[in-house]
């Protein structure tokens, strides 16, 4: 096959968070962030964390891209210990970051163009995953010049040549409309079931994470642990379309939702005695239904 | 070319300049058939307040454009007019070009090393506020020529406005494009070349444009003060400034508008050359 020659062949890798705690400011000041949080992103699999928003899963997304390290524990790839930023754990963030003044196609090739990689197999494989992503047509156009659904796929492209053994995505289809937010969850998903890399997916949208998930990590508020691990066994190549009517898929979207509902009540109450009592409430309700 | 032509905000434009030389031929005019007396009585008024009674000015003192094309054919074909224009141009662009060359690489090291900012900065804003042309006296007895020292004054108009644009350019750079750039591998050579640079270049031609537009004010000025730079060019050359200022000592009004004029289309051509140089090194901006 045509395509497995010019791919590179896919070694996934193994991240592995161990009661790792992150706090920020000076020493009278300081906030933890993250407390003693535990959790493995598996190889070869589509891990997917959900939590309420400003839960502190950016900050985690740092610790393991490497831009910050953590107060506390460790974070290791494959058992060695994360020290800074590297190819091998590569980050698509909230927007876009697609260089402004580069066209799609040398944006595409910046990694290999970087490390003085740019040889005839990494322009066939740049080649390779411009068809891929469907940008052949826009490849000397600048990022301005395209659509939000278009730059996240330049920038999957721009990830993908690296031949990362991780990718991390942070919430990277937030801000698209809803038509093109659901293409991109079949194009992902179906790019991920092509390749079988390690990835690691945040979002605050439980349809999306049950969608593409193989687990979903359900965290707390702040500070950050893993409040639930569910493993989503739906079957592979999914659709959105049997996802709607799949009843196992509306029970793991239940059980992750009370979950999460929880956790945003009593991220909303904190410092009010009314709301915690509101929320003692529901909590009470809920447990005798 | 037909395009153009049909495009109603060129006719704005012309309709515009029209009817403002217009009014200011009937203005100026006016001295034919007004005299100064007409205004005894509102000036008598004005006595009444309190004010002084040559307090008004008057219109019919300035020249008339048709009188200002007149003395412009005139000066057109003299070769000191020209040579006013060249060493106006020279002293521009040789300060522009020099606060370009050391203002960029200074502003880039003010935003980059932590090291350079506490060391540079501090001088810089204390420096900063003192006006170009408050450095005028003091740059003639530095500078061992004129010339040198009205090049170093319209140095001093450009570079203050290029650096702080670079700065506050390479400052505002998204923290991501460093992240991103840092985990494909990019060594620091290679984030100042592909990531710093172009993502200061936006800033650094608002930065030109606008120390371009400062330039022309101060060299101006500073010809006018300094006398031209008379010891290179005598009467002759010392620049629009000092053509605009020789016309006032001589009397010649209509020269005055001249140079005036003239100035305003030397500026206008070179913000022109300026933006058209700053479109083309970044082609990603128009291309939104």
């Amino acid at each position: 096959m045509a395509e497995s020659k010019i791919t590179p062949k896919v070694i996934p890798g193994e991240l592995a968070v161990q009661g790792v705690s992150k706090s920020y400011g000076a020493i009278h000041f300081r906030k933890e962030v993250v407390h003693d949080c535990s959790f493995t992103i598996e190889r070869a699999k589509l891990t997917v964390m959900v939590g309420p928003s400003g839960c502190g899963k950016s900050t985690l997304i740092r610790l393991l891209a490497g831009f910050e390290q953590p107060s506390a524990g460790t974070v290791t790839l494959d058992g060695a210990p994360i020290t800074g930023p590297d190819r091998d754990r590569l980050v698509l963030f909230q927007e876009t970051a697609l260089f402004p003044w580069m066209t799609t196609w040398d944006n595409i090739l910046y990694g290999p163009r970087a490390r003085g990689q740019l040889t005839k197999e990494a322009l066939e494989f740049g080649e390779f995953l411009l068809v891929k992503v469907g940008l052949q047509d826009f490849r000397d156009k600048y990022p301005g010049q395209l659509s939000g659904g278009m730059q996240r796929r330049a920038e999957l492209a721009r990830a993908m040549i690296n031949n990362p053994k991780v990718m991390i995505l942070d919430e990277p289809f937030r801000g698209l409309d809803a038509m093109t937010k659901e293409l991109m969850w079949e194009y992902y998903s179906r790019l991920y079931e092509e390749n079988r890399r390690t990835n690691f997916f945040v979002t605050t949208d439980i349809d999306e994470a049950v969608f593409l998930a193989d687990r979903v990590l359900v965290m707390s508020n702040i500070p950050t642990q893993v409040r639930a691990v569910i493993d989503v066994d739906l079957p592979r190549p999914r659709k959105l379309s049997d996802l709607v009517e799949s009843d196992r898929a509306n029970d793991i979207k239940k059980q992750a939702l009370s979950i999460l509902h929880a956790e945003a009540m009593r991220s909303f109450s904190r410092g009010s005695k009314a709301a915690a009592d509101f929320v003692e409430a529901y909590l009470k309700r809920a447990s005798r239904a | 070319m037909k395009k153009m032509l049909s495009n109603p905000a060129l006719w704005r434009g012309v309709v515009s300049i029209a009817v403002f030389l217009v009014l200011w031929e009937i203005g100026a005019r006016s001295k034919q058939w007004m005299a100064p007396e007409f205004f005894a009585p509102f000036k008598e008024f004005l006595g009444a307040m309190g004010f002084k009674k040559d307090y008004l000015p008057w219109i019919g003192a300035v020249p008339a454009p048709s009188a200002v094309l007149d003395s412009w054919t005139a000066v057109f074909v003299d070769a000191s007019y020209w040579q006013s224009w060249y060493m106006s141009f020279f002293r521009v662009m040789s300060g522009f070009i020099a606060a370009m060359l050391i203002g960029i690489p200074f502003g880039l090291s003010l935003a980059m090393s932590r090291v350079a900012h506490g060391i540079g900065f501090p001088v810089f804003e204390v420096l900063r506020p003192i006006p170009p042309l408050a450095w005028v006296p003091a740059s003639i007895i530095f500078w061992p020529t004129q010339e040198t020292a009205i090049a170093f004054i319209t140095f001093l108009g450009a570079f203050y406005t290029i650096v702080i644009n670079v700065l506050g350019g390479a400052r505002s750079i998204d923290v991501r494009y460093f992240q991103a750039a840092r985990s494909m591998g990019s060594s620091r050579w290679d984030i100042f070349r592909r990531v710093i640079l172009p993502g200061t270049l936006p800033s650094i031609v608002v930065g030109s444009a606008v120390g371009m537009g400062i330039t022309w004010e101060v060299v101006v000025a500073a010809e006018m003060i300094s006398g031209g730079g008379s010891q290179i060019g005598g009467t002759r050359g010392g620049g629009l400034g000092f053509f605009i200022w020789l016309s006032y000592v001589g009397g010649s009004y209509e020269q005055i508008v001249v140079g005036m004029i003239s100035i305003g289309i030397a500026g206008f051509v070179s913000s022109e050359l300026l933006r058209w140089g700053g479109r083309y090194a970044t082609p990603w901006l128009k291309a939104r």
